[in-house]
């Protein structure tokens, strides 16, 4: 039988994206399922994605970006799908890059696979966002000791085994990033980087605005610490 | 500590105790909070009777006072009842983000095996 995808993505107030995303999704990716939670927007997110072909999951209120991707990760393990792909439906990561994802999370040789937008293309985020990114970049290579250079891309791809690890409690839920990557290192999982196509922010606006850096960086220094201290149990080896 | 104070700090926590299991009573209080507080002025009310006790902390940690003693035990339980409920709120944050996307997940399968997929067919 066919491997099962679903490709998640996390909608807050993206009437004006949404359908482009799906259409785009639709036409890179033929046969793969399209699941958009929808964070408790206020406007016809939710509508326009079902309008276009996908399944919505309708959260009652907002639960913020991390818990809306968990509710993706537990549907794909409830409806028992192999692979998933993770996107922004703001339209910032490209969909022609998601066949390179699918097959490469297909080979079966790493777990998770995470799309890089600096490997071959360039992207260029205002100077503040760059230093964040870089200087995560170089914490989680040295938590990871694997080379990586976007670990906090939300262009991502898994397999069961981290669906199942990220419908636990453990995950850090708030900007699941860095410390994702981290915990899912220590759990034994595979991480390999491939280069993805990523545009800047469309209206300009990132989940990054306003006082939230500041929390942002703090969370996730806390977060990077605590991970290291926590005790994760290594995932066994499916037979 | 003079008698005063001793009758003012009895007094004072035998109304708290009495509150307290006023609340349970009424199921305003869930027995799993009460202790702690029934705890804490069953505690003043013998280092009140027995005052010794407190000189003997006040002298063991510096305290001038047997009453300045009797507020650094009020402030330390305080904050221990506080910090309680910050992992109590950590505990229900995440249980009720587990429901949400447990209720959002079921709402949408048996949407999208009936009405939803229906409507979008009929488009």
């Amino acid at each position: 039988m066919d491997k099962r995808v679903l490709i998640v993505m996390p909608a807050f107030n993206e009437e004006d994206n949404i359908r482009g995303v799906i259409h785009g999704i639709r036409s890179a990716l033929k046969g793969a399922d399209i699941l958009t939670v929808n964070d408790g927007s206020k406007d016809a997110t939710s509508l326009f994605a079902s309008m276009a072909g996908s399944a919505v999951i309708d959260l009652p209120y907002r639960l913020g970006y991390g818990n809306a991707l968990q509710t993706g990760y537990k549907y794909a393990l409830k409806k028992g799908y192999d692979y998933l792909i993770q996107l922004d439906a703001d339209g910032q990561h490209d969909p022609c890059s998601l066949p390179a994802l699918c097959d490469e999370i297909k080979k079966g040789a790493h777990d998770i696979i995470i799309g890089s937008r600096f490997i071959k293309y360039t992207y260029n985020p205002p100077l503040a966002r760059r230093i964040g990114m870089v200087l995560f970049a170089k914490i989680g290579s040295f938590m990871t000791r694997q080379g990586l250079t976007d670990p906090v891309s939300g262009f991502r791809a898994f397999n069961k085994k981290a669906i199942r690890l990220f419908c636990t409690d453990l995950f850090p839920s708030d900007f699941p990033d860095v410390d994702l990557i981290i915990m899912s290192k220590r759990a034994g999982l595979k991480i390999k980087e491939i280069p993805v196509l990523m545009h800047p922010a469309r209206n300009g606006k990132s989940m990054h605005s306003g006082l939230k850096p500041a929390y942002y960086i703090f969370k996730m220094i806390l977060s990077i610490a605590v991970t290291n201290l926590r005790r994760v149990e290594r995932e066994k080896e499916e037979a | 500590m003079t008698y005063r104070q001793k009758i003012f700090a009895i007094l004072i926590s035998a109304i708290l105790m009495v509150i307290i299991i006023e609340l349970v009573r009424r199921k305003k209080l869930r027995e799993e909070f009460s202790w702690l507080w029934l705890s804490a002025g069953f505690f003043i009310i013998c280092l009140s009777i027995w005052d010794f006790i407190l000189i003997k902390f006040a002298n063991l940690m510096g305290i001038m006072t047997p009453v300045g003693t009797i507020l650094f035990f009020l402030i330390a339980f305080v904050f221990f009842i506080v910090l309680h409920f910050s992992i109590k709120i950590s505990t229900l944050t995440d249980q009720v983000k587990n429901l949400t996307q447990e209720v959002a997940i079921i709402k949408s399968l048996s949407d999208n095996t009936g009405k939803g997929q229906a409507w979008r067919q009929g488009l």
